[in-house]
């Protein structure tokens, strides 16, 4: 089932915040293996200059998942996430993730496409902190394989 | 597939030269954006990924899709077996740039394309990712510089377009 086209441009404004805990982040950098300190000990991000421990670059998707949730699993949008496989990431950080950050999340859908016999799906997420200033713009494209066909 | 099977030609050849100076020698300080070059290479990095490291970063990141931890799932999906998470490998990708340069909040800008699956067998090996870096583009006004990267797994390219932006003093 090709997914409805009329999503495009629609913003799924954020629900509760996502509170960005010292030890998610220890327990998301222990979990690849990072063992840098300024992801770890509040002393040596300091000293790095940061007021908390600092997330590794991609720990946002685990504040962002939540919010692209709502979408993904939108009944009328449509998408078969049996067959939904991840193209591509990016993440843009107006500054970085630190432990004690109270954050929101709104999720624009970029864009839907076809391609071949793949349904295609970018979504923007436009994480903010609790000052309303922006923190990380996330671009993911989902696809869904060989439900266009 | 065993782990030393997938190690990439090339990634531990002699004669590459880390990027960047590091007057203080700790391993935090990052490399000077003054003292780099383009065509310099980071330090190549390898990270084993296993049945138990998908399982925490499942748990860390809130991912619980089964086909990277129940191979019955996986297989029922036309998969060969379980695979890691597209989000793990990008992850690992990164760490190769903020283990050089010295803090995580330097990388700015990271994007990656996800164009081959990872497979990791259940044989107490799993797989071995390797990942290579070069200094592609310099902003001095900027403070930036961009790096591209070239991140493998069983003798293949698993990211294309891995391209991190790290602003360095």
């Amino acid at each position: 089932m090709p997914l409805d086209p009329s999503y495009v441009g629609r913003v799924f404004a954020s629900i509760e915040p996502y509170t960005v805990g010292i030890e998610k982040i220890r327990e998301f950098a222990a979990a690849i293996g990072d063992e840098n300190p300024i992801s770890h000990d509040p002393v040596a991000a300091s000293a790095a200059g940061h007021h908390g421990v600092v997330a590794p670059p991609t720990f946002a998707i685990a504040a962002i998942a939540r919010y692209q949730d709502r979408v993904v699993f939108d009944p009328s949008l449509g998408l078969d996430f049996s067959r939904v496989v991840h193209g591509d990431q990016r993440f843009v950080h107006h500054r970085a993730i630190i432990a004690g950050d109270v954050l929101t999340c709104d999720i624009v859908v970029e864009a839907i496409r076809t391609v071949g016999s793949n349904d295609l799906l970018t979504l923007r997420s436009e994480l903010s902190g609790a000052d309303g200033q922006p923190v990380t713009t996330g671009f993911s494209t989902l696809v869904a394989r060989g439900t266009a066909g | 597939m065993t782990a030393a099977a997938t190690t990439a030609p090339g990634m531990t050849a002699a004669g590459i030269t880390p990027a960047g100076v590091r007057p203080e020698a700790g391993p935090l300080d990052p490399p000077l954006l003054s003292s780099l070059t383009v065509g310099d290479a980071l330090p190549p990095a390898e990270y084993p990924v296993t049945r138990e490291r998908l399982v925490r970063y499942a748990g860390a990141s809130g991912d619980f899709n089964p086909i990277h931890w129940n191979a019955r799932v996986a297989t029922g999906v036309g998969l060969p077996d379980v695979i890691a998470h597209g989000m793990l490998t990008m992850a690992l990708a990164a760490r190769a740039v903020t283990d050089w340069a010295g803090d995580p909040a330097a990388v700015i800008d990271f994007s990656v394309r996800f164009t081959r699956p990872v497979v990791v067998p259940d044989d107490g090996l799993g797989a071995l990712i390797s990942v290579t870096g070069t200094v592609a583009a310099l902003d001095p006004d900027a403070g930036t510089a961009r790096v591209d990267l070239v991140v493998r797994a069983a003798g293949v390219t698993v990211l294309g377009k891995a391209r991190a932006l790290v602003r360095l003093p």
